[in-house]
């Protein structure tokens, strides 16, 4: 995957998989935006059952918009949520 | 005979005795699944060489021994060293290690986010209890709880709210959920009124909740 920058706009996957996944269900499906990359660390859904985690998988603090994510959100416009997913989560838009 | 001891049992817990004054039972010996998979797992890694139980020992207490003083520690001289503060934020592993933290027995990341005028953080592990143990030690019942891990990221300026935090509308809240490799630790605003103080006596100042964003730190009265 092509590396993402702080400011891409990415969607998240909206995918049902069963394992160790890390991306909550709460923003499948949602848009936001890279806050930063974090590093590339072995992919845990692989680690939890054994397996090398191998290659490393980019990691990425995605940010959204609580309005986004909860469409009856009840806090100010501002608020935002930030979330660590994996880059095979995203989808650049 | 039920004497000091006669009202229903509301306890939650089988009594044995009607005993007021009984020892407690003991719930070291309750063998569930868990238990015997960590004894089991324990047990071989042992006696195939890989641990030693003198190993396995020092990293519970290396645990164990962690506490919201260092996190203390690093806020305070985050606030009276800029330069310090800077490499704190771009690299928190480094930062903490020039203190003498030890990073190495954690395989996870440290991240600090500061509060601002403009941004107050709060962090939570919705999909289990990730928590910056090695600056924090271990996190408080609340910070496990369901209903924190739900509603935080739901409604988080009414969970806040219950903890006595009330955020400006137009402070930007900013949740952060420890999804993956990554612990977070927010760096509190320093209070107001305590130019004066020293490093040590700022460090004082800084509370657990601060640091997972659940609180602010209040003005120093003057």
């Amino acid at each position: 995957m092509t590396p993402l920058s702080p400011g891409d706009q990415v969607a998240v996957l909206d995918v049902q998989v069963p394992g160790h996944v890390r991306t909550p269900c709460y923003v499948r499906g949602k848009q936001g935006v890279i806050e930063r990359a974090a590093g590339k660390f072995r992919n845990p859904e692989e680690l939890a059952y054994g397996r090398s985690g191998e290659p490393k998988r980019t990691l990425y603090r995605v940010r959204f918009e609580q309005h986004e994510v909860w469409p009856d959100y009840s806090g100010a416009a501002g608020d935002t949520i930030d979330v660590d997913l994996y880059e095979h989560w995203l989808r650049k838009l | 005979m039920h004497i000091g001891h006669d009202h229903p049992h509301a306890h939650g817990e089988a009594h044995e005795t009607d005993d007021p004054h009984a020892p407690q039972q003991d719930h070291d010996d309750t063998l569930n699944y868990y238990r015997k998979l960590e004894l089991a797992v324990r047990e071989l890694l042992i006696e195939k060489g890989v641990l030693t139980p003198d190993e396995i020992r020092r990293t519970v207490e290396n645990y164990e021994s962690r506490t919201p003083e260092g996190g203390a520690r690093v806020v305070a001289r985050a606030w009276v060293d800029p330069p310090f503060k800077a490499r704190l934020l771009s690299d928190a592993r480094g930062a903490c290690e020039s203190l003498g933290f030890d990073m190495n027995v954690f395989e996870v990341e440290l991240t600090v986010v500061e509060n601002t005028p403009q941004a107050h953080n709060v962090i939570v592990c919705t999909l289990c209890s990730c928590y910056p143990r090695m600056l924090l030690g271990m996190p408080p019942a609340w910070y496990k709880s369901r209903a924190y891990r739900a509603r935080l990221v739901r409604e988080p300026r009414a969970v806040l709210s219950e903890f006595g935090t009330e955020i400006a509308p137009e402070v930007a809240v900013r949740v952060h959920d420890s999804t993956a490799d990554l612990r977070y630790i927010v760096l509190p605003m320093r209070p107001a009124g305590s130019e004066h103080l020293s490093e040590d006596q700022l460090a004082a100042l800084v509370t657990r909740d601060s640091m997972v964003g659940v609180t602010v730190l209040k003005p120093i009265a003057g």
